[in-house]
């Protein structure tokens, strides 16, 4: 069976996707990063699905449509933020900063 | 068989992956995680999945990843930008995060080699190769439509909601006058 290692990728892809989340500093790259994490967490229900039933698909289904939805109004929010600071390095976004 | 192609597609994954977050340019990152996505596509085939490793090539692949790129060309994010990789500090916070993480994946490994799965595999409904069964009977979709529309049809319909509002959400966010 397949279970375990597809468990142990599954946790590879998201220590990944975490790394990346702290090491960039570009929005986008760290909005990507997110969607692998997101892609991991997918790998694990398919995984488990094969043990306990359909059902862990059809909440990958409901995981892909709403990181649909995050991927359209995230990046509609990067534009907005372009558009004010000219940049997407969170270096620059340092308006909260005294 | 299975196995093998199963570990030549997670190696392909993960080392997409590990690409896409050490590039330097963001269309480069796209693009390699366009391939760890194709790559976990092919282990969803493996693992009884065909339908969902469709959409995952539809819609992440295919419509997600092309929102991505047309929102990194239009800002023209390219060559040529400084690198904004954290210093080495950042460096040594974000491999110490990824590693405790694997750390935990490790000890849990190690855990599952001793005891098996314990309290889940006494938990198991399905006999092995069940999945597959019910493929053949079903079909592919009609499998994964069966729960869909009978035991999670609230959340579907309230999918359909949240997608609305993301719609209207992004179109507001990106207009720059209403």
């Amino acid at each position: 069976m397949l279970l375990g290692p597809a468990l142990g990728l599954s946790a590879l892809l998201f220590a990944i996707g975490v790394g990346g989340v702290l090491l960039r500093r570009n929005a986008i790259v760290i909005f990507m990063c997110v969607e692998l994490m997101l892609n991991a967490v997918n790998l694990s229900f398919i995984a488990l699905a094969q043990q306990l039933g359909p059902q862990g698909q059809v909440i990958v289904f409901f995981v892909m449509a709403v990181a649909a939805a995050e991927a359209a109004v995230g990046l509609a929010v990067i534009l907005a933020v372009y558009r004010h600071q000219e940049s997407v390095n969170l270096q620059d976004l340092n308006l909260l900063r005294g | 068989m299975v196995t093998v192609s199963f570990w030549v597609l997670a190696a392909l994954a993960t080392a997409a992956a590990l690409l896409c977050v050490t590039r330097r340019s963001p269309v480069a990152s796209a693009l390699w995680l366009v391939v760890t996505m194709f790559g976990l596509a092919g282990i969803y085939v493996l693992l009884d999945a065909q339908f969902i490793a469709a959409i995952q090539i539809l819609v992440y692949a295919g419509a997600i990843m092309v929102l991505f790129l047309f929102v990194i060309m239009l800002l023209n994010l390219g060559q040529g930008q400084r690198p904004d990789m954290r210093g080495w500090v950042g460096r040594g916070v974000a491999l110490l995060f990824g590693a405790g993480l694997l750390v935990q994946l490790g000890v849990v490994a190690r855990i599952v080699r001793a005891e098996g799965f314990g309290p889940l595999t006494a938990a198991y409904p399905l006999p092995p190769g069940e999945l597959s069964r019910m493929q053949a009977d079903q079909g592919v979709v009609g499998m994964l439509a069966d729960p869909l529309f009978r035991q999670y049809l609230v959340p579907f319909e309230i999918t359909s909601v949240l997608l609305l509002a993301a719609v209207v959400g992004a179109v507001v966010l990106a207009k720059r006058k209403i």
